[in-house]
């Protein structure tokens, strides 16, 4: 697929006001205009109707549904908006859904600027562009200043199912081999280098991306996927620990094998964080039998996507509902879910 | 990562650990005196490489871990104030004192700000003037230079609005007061290395004489500790006990002049009480008397009744090196990270949350 132009709205910004008033909440011309001034026209949907009706062949359909909030609104290689379409593409890709259709609802703070509220629709357009999905239908509510932060998003998806498979935590299997898509961590990384004006000698960007292209590979192989969890909040230590405890199944992970980018382990060597729990947007782990190992490899390597797959573990028997972590130096240490958030040290 | 690749080589440590084994002919008690250390070895498993009849057991140098408790409850009691700007590094948000802790308070109303430098708060005292900012001034002597920059920066900026609550501690009285105790096993300290390179390793020079221990300034990768326990069991097995500098890279025998005259400009040794082990003398600083009126204390300060930690907890003897965590019958049962009981469980680099963490 060709890199899709920027949309340009049909309504030229700025719309009448600059920034967004409680009147825009108001149901009255104001909340009319801003609705099909910088949303329908961003999504090229209608605002005329109260739902969407999407055409989807008989078969099994994914739903999902994912709330958004990030602060800065804008970070290294994305924004709110992308990283709201990106993320329910991603939780519809991990059931090997193809994305068809996204309802996205804005709860926006007096004062957010109309030329920001373009800027995030434009994003969330070509986000879903880029995956062959279309934003049909949406909300918007309008909160007083300091009773939110610039604009929460929420977006529902759904997606179909082309394939027969049972690709949930119940089919992961003891002897099962785990691939990684790529570097880990960037997306936290990124972000909080953002929102603490933290520095550092090279630009950490996100990774922020749909997950789809890359699945789309996997099942267009053949491949017998058993599972695939994308990386999220608490990073792939935690999604490792999510799929241990549901199998009842040990997980072993190589440390040596997995991805870091040198600024991004720069970063979390000088905060005190681990890059196994740092946040991604743009990466996932995929179970797959040993025997097709191989090809899901292949097939992940093909896609730009997910270029940077390795294989960094395998399903074991030995220590139900553990994760264990294989050291760089051979040692093997346990790897846990995190009580809370990472934290900074103090030294 | 330059300066840290080479330090994590597999077959360096494992060739380290290898020498050790080759040398060792008895047992030996070693303690790394650092959190950071105790994080490091359980991280990476190094304690599972040394031949058996090397023991390490783990300091009380975890800041976080040893702030006392009523510190912790002026703490909380201060950033619940309206009119304050609680600034704070991020790993004493959890950190429970006798009622509450700082995610509480903020979850309550409070203005708790985490900042990744004492000067990020001297910024927003500067930029909210009408608001007063107080920064928790917590650490070994690693911290202390930095935290006394901010205060004297205060100072010359003129910010009326900016105090401190300090809780600094010292590193040789520690030692020393684990030395003194008769009950104590260890026999050799791999003394903190970030501490050194602020303080140089002289101080440690009487310690070492006085008692007959080798100690080892030593780093915080695998290969430094390693390089560090096998430059104390070599000291061991020769009946030998002088202060020795693992971590030259960072380390000067002088340490760093500059932060240490600012110290001792700004701060004034005084005795500390440390969570789990008691008061040791002149094992703490406060504000000179010349900064005495940035101390948040005198500006905020209440009259609070502290609880001290439930009495099943041990971690005062883990701290001491007394026993490890797993002896504790409360450890990985009533207390957590979630829940912990006392000092060692509440912070990262305390030695029963390294446990409790990595322990398979």
């Amino acid at each position: 697929m060709s890199e899709p132009r920027e949309f340009q709205p049909v309504c030229p910004a700025p719309a009448r006001s600059q920034r967004v008033s409680m009147a825009h909440g108001g149901g009255g011309r104001l909340m009319h205009d801003l609705v099909r001034d910088v949303f329908a026209a961003a999504f090229a949907c209608s605002a005329d109707h109260d739902a969407a009706v999407v055409e989807i062949p008989a078969g099994r359909i994914a739903s999902t549904i994912d709330g958004y909030v990030v602060r800065p609104m804008f970070f290294p290689g994305g924004d709110i908006g992308s990283l709201a379409v990106h993320g329910t593409l991603n939780d519809l890709a991990m059931c090997g859904a193809r994305p068809v259709s996204l309802a996205a609802a804005f709860i926006i703070e007096e004062g957010t600027s109309i030329d920001v509220l373009h800027r995030i629709a434009r994003s969330m357009a070509m986000a879903a562009q880029r995956a062959g999905a279309v934003i049909s239908t949406g909300d918007t509510k309008v909160v007083e200043r300091g009773h939110g932060d610039g604009v929460y998003i929420t977006t529902s998806g759904v997606g179909r199912c082309e394939h027969d498979r049972d690709i949930h935590p119940r089919s992961i299997r003891e002897g099962d081999v785990l691939l990684v898509s790529g570097d880990v961590g960037r997306h936290g990384i990124a972000v909080m280098s953002a929102r603490e004006n933290l520095s550092f000698e090279s630009a950490i960007v996100s990774d922020s991306q749909c997950l789809w292209p890359a699945v789309s590979s996997l099942l267009e192989a053949g491949v017998d996927v058993h599972c695939l969890r994308d990386l999220t909040r608490g990073g792939l230590a935690t999604a490792l620990v999510e799929w241990a405890q549901a199998t009842g199944l040990e997980i072993e992970l190589d440390e040596a094998a997995v991805r870091v980018d040198p600024a991004v382990q720069g970063a979390c060597e000088l905060l005190g964080l681990d890059p196994f729990y740092v946040a991604n947007e743009g990466r996932m782990v995929v179970a797959v039998p040993a025997a097709a190992a191989d090809a899901a490899l292949a097939a992940l390597r093909r896609t730009p996507e997910a270029s940077g797959s390795v294989v960094a573990g395998r399903v074991l028997a030995g220590r139900p509902g553990q994760v264990s972590l294989r050291t760089r130096i051979g040692t093997l240490r346990n790897l846990p879910m995190l009580s809370g958030a990472q934290l900074p040290r103090i030294c | 990562m330059k300066h840290v690749d080479e330090f994590r080589d597999p077959a360096s440590v494992l060739e380290c650990a290898r020498e050790i084994g080759a040398i060792v002919t008895r047992p030996w008690t070693l303690m790394e005196v650092c959190g950071g250390q105790t994080h490091a070895i359980v991280k990476h498993g190094l304690d599972e490489l040394l031949p058996s009849q090397v023991t390490l057991i783990h300091g009380p140098g975890c800041p976080v871990c040893v702030t006392d408790v009523a510190i912790l409850d002026q703490a909380h009691a201060i950033a619940a104030r309206p009119e304050v700007v609680f600034c704070t590094f991020g790993d004493m948000l959890r950190v429970p004192g006798t009622s509450t802790d700082l995610y509480q308070v903020k979850a309550s109303g409070g203005d708790v700000r985490v900042v990744y430098s004492p000067l990020d708060a001297l910024d927003i005292a500067a930029a909210e003037p009408a608001r007063e900012v107080v920064f928790f001034a917590i650490g070994f002597e690693t911290t202390a230079p930095a935290n006394a920059m901010s205060v004297y920066l205060a100072r010359q900026r003129g910010l009326k609005n900016f105090s401190m609550l300090v809780s600094q501690v010292l590193v040789p009285p520690a030692i020393e007061a684990i030395m003194a105790s008769p009950r104590s096993r260890v026999q050799g300290f791999l003394a903190a290395g970030h501490v050194c390179a602020i303080m140089g390793t002289r101080e440690y020079e009487p310690i070492a004489a006085k008692h007959r221990v080798p100690i080892v300034a030593t780093g915080f990768e695998p290969l430094d500790i390693m390089q560090g326990v096998l430059m104390c069991v070599r000291q061991l097995e020769a009946g030998s006990h002088r202060v020795e500098n693992q971590y030259a890279r960072v380390v000067r025998e002088e340490g760093n002049a500059g932060a240490q005259a600012l110290m001792r400009q700004v701060f004034a040794v005084r005795d500390a009480n440390w969570r789990g082990i008691g008061i040791i003398d002149a094992s703490g600083l406060g504000l000179s008397a010349e900064y005495r009126c940035f101390d948040a204390l005198d500006r905020f300060g209440t009259t609070l009744a502290s609880r001290q930690d439930d009495g099943v907890c041990i971690s005062g003897l883990i701290m001491q090196g007394l026993e490890k965590p797993a002896a504790c019958p409360a450890f990985g049962k009533a207390c957590t990270p979630e829940m912990p009981l006392g000092a060692t469980m509440v912070s990262s680099e305390g030695a029963c949350a390294a446990y409790y963490r990595y322990r398979r």
